[in-house]
């Protein structure tokens, strides 16, 4: 099957200061996958390579429609990371939604009755349809989540991109978003996240990019997640529970040992309690 | 009653009145994407800037409306690219460009002294000098102005909200922002001689920000923005015009005045809902 996304030893820096180095990516249709690595590590720099907004300084990134879908670039659904969103801007839900129809929309600046059925049906399907009068500050963490994900729903992607849609939203909103994203997957929906969740990462999603500058390893969590390779990834020690199909990662501490700061170090019990 | 009809028998008047509405209501409309953009500055600067442009069309006898307006438009689009392409931030660029510009102008004008008094005009606005052409270059701007926000609604709200992700959704975001300089410009130079250098930005703020203290909503926004500008220039001048003030000024300091309505109005509907959610609570 013919990739959507295909990076081919793609190299990118700001000035002499590499970020990304040969860089190998393939995401085919369908597929869920997140990138994962330290903060610096190129992920958000590999998004906006992805998206065109940045041009690799080497190698080249080919993006591909369906056969038939009678366009030449895929369309893609992007939620930016929530804390480069201006709040103060006088926008409601309903108005932030209909930026998703910009493209498709005709020359006028009203929307048309088609614009307000797609508005409606992907605000319910979100449950956030009576917010829809609302102003964007006002309302909670995954609330404001799920209006930048209704925008990007609303223009019918091919791909849905999402840079750290867990971070600054509580665990369970992050777990909420994440099924709500998996249920996506599961209709079809190609998508591609970064995220610094690993334990959300590994509960929902199939596949897992390693990324720090280059592509360390790939592949669904219960094969990627070793210590040894995420030791690599995030350039420090990392700790992987695994029990009954679960996996747990955690950083050691920094000046402690774990049983230091653990009563009871055995993984497996500490689990059980939970 | 027929005092209040007195000064429409006054050609300069009707001329006057008909200039301010209009670049009250185009103002009011541009003034909404530089507030939202954070580039409340521009105003100021870039009407110094055409102030630069005025003075070289003058000495190089060039057309004002046409040297003035590209020097503008230049201006305008070398402060975006600059803050596109380099890590100089937005005010930083305005002040350097612009204030360049000026300087370009005031040492021509100190070179070939003889005609300062022409440009008086130009520095505080002279609406009670606007001539039959000069409003019909304000009508002919406000209309171009009025076609393009219309047509690039959705376009230039995107690429004002978050151009970067505007242009992920397809918006060409370059082709906004020229055509947005280009309106700037030209409502710029269209507003130079009726207000003038040192009031423009004025204009162009306060009717913008106010809108902005009296809803959440863009649109709304947008139609308070213009419907401030307008009635604050019909104010201001007929204000101007029984008390004897100049009007450029009577203008900005009537939409001064609703401006700290507007904030004290908030202000107090602020506290009673907080007053009011204690009682329920």
């Amino acid at each position: 099957m013919q990739p959507v996304v295909e990076f081919d030893c793609v190299n990118f820096g700001y000035g002499a200061e590499p970020v990304l180095q040969d860089i190998y990516l393939h995401l085919h249709p369908g597929q869920f996958a997140a990138l994962v690595g330290p903060s610096g590590a190129g992920k958000t720099t590999l998004l906006k390579i992805l998206l065109g907004l940045l041009t690799p300084t080497r190698g080249h990134v080919k993006l591909t429609t369906a056969a038939g879908s009678g366009r030449s670039r895929p369309r893609i659904g992007y939620v930016p990371q929530l804390e480069t969103v201006d709040w103060n801007f006088p926008m409601t839900v309903a108005q932030l939604v209909l930026l998703g129809r910009t493209q498709q929309a005709g020359p006028w600046p009203w929307s048309t009755r088609e614009d307000q059925r797609r508005l409606k049906a992907v605000l319910e399907n979100l449950e956030i349809g009576e917010l829809a009068q609302r102003h964007i500050r006002d309302l909670s963490g995954g609330q404001q989540q799920r209006a930048f994900l209704a925008r990007a729903l609303i223009a019918e992607p091919d791909l849905l991109v999402l840079d750290e849609p867990t971070s600054g939203v509580d665990m369970r909103t992050a777990e909420n978003l994440l099924h709500r994203l998996a249920e996506l997957n599961r209709r079809g929906m190609t998508i591609l996240i970064t995220t610094h969740d690993l334990n959300a990462a590994t509960a929902h999603l199939p596949w897992v990019v390693c990324l720090n500058r280059r592509i360390i390893a790939e592949g669904a969590p219960e094969t990627v997640f070793t210590e040894p390779i995420l030791n690599e990834t995030y350039l420090g020690d990392m700790l992987v529970f695994r029990q009954d199909g679960l996996i747990l990662v955690q950083q050691k501490p920094h000046g402690h040992t774990y049983r230091d700061i653990m009563p009871n170090p055995v993984p497996g019990e500490i689990l059980q309690k939970g | 009653m027929t005092d209040f009809l007195e000064p429409f028998q006054f050609e300069f008047f009707r001329n006057g009145i008909l200039a301010a509405v209009m670049v009250g209501a185009l103002c009011g409309a541009i003034g909404v994407y530089i507030v939202l953009r954070g580039m409340s500055y521009i105003g100021h600067g870039l009407s110094h800037a055409i102030f630069g442009g005025a003075v070289v069309s003058y000495v190089m006898a060039w057309n004002f409306y046409l040297g003035a307006g590209l020097w503008g438009f230049l201006a305008a689009v070398l402060i975006n690219q600059t803050v596109r392409r380099t890590r100089v931030s937005a005010d930083a660029a305005i002040g350097v460009i612009t204030t360049a510009s000026f300087a370009t102008g005031v040492a021509l004008i100190s070179r070939y002294r003889h005609f300062t008094q022409n440009f008086d005009a130009a520095l505080f606005g002279n609406i009670l000098g606007v001539t039959g052409s000069d409003v019909v270059v304000v009508a002919g701007v406000t209309l171009l102005v009025a076609l393009l926000l219309f047509f690039q609604y959705r376009q230039l709200l995107f690429t004002t909200f978050d151009a970067q992700v505007a242009a992920v959704y397809g918006v060409k975001t370059q082709w906004v922002d020229t055509l947005f300089a280009l309106a700037l410009a030209a409502a710029l130079i269209a507003s130079m001689q009726i207000l003038g250098v040192t009031l423009i930005a004025a204009a162009l703020v306060i009717p913008a920000i106010t809108a902005r203290l009296l809803t959440d909503s863009f649109p709304r926004m947008l139609l308070f923005s213009i419907l401030i500008g307008m009635f604050t220039g019909l104010a201001g001048l007929y204000l101007s015009y029984f008390l004897n003030v100049a009007s450029g000024a009577t203008i900005v300091l009537v939409q001064a005045s609703l401006f700290a309505g507007a904030l004290v109005y908030t202000s107090l509907r602020r506290r009673m809902g907080k007053r009011l959610r204690n009682i329920h609570l």
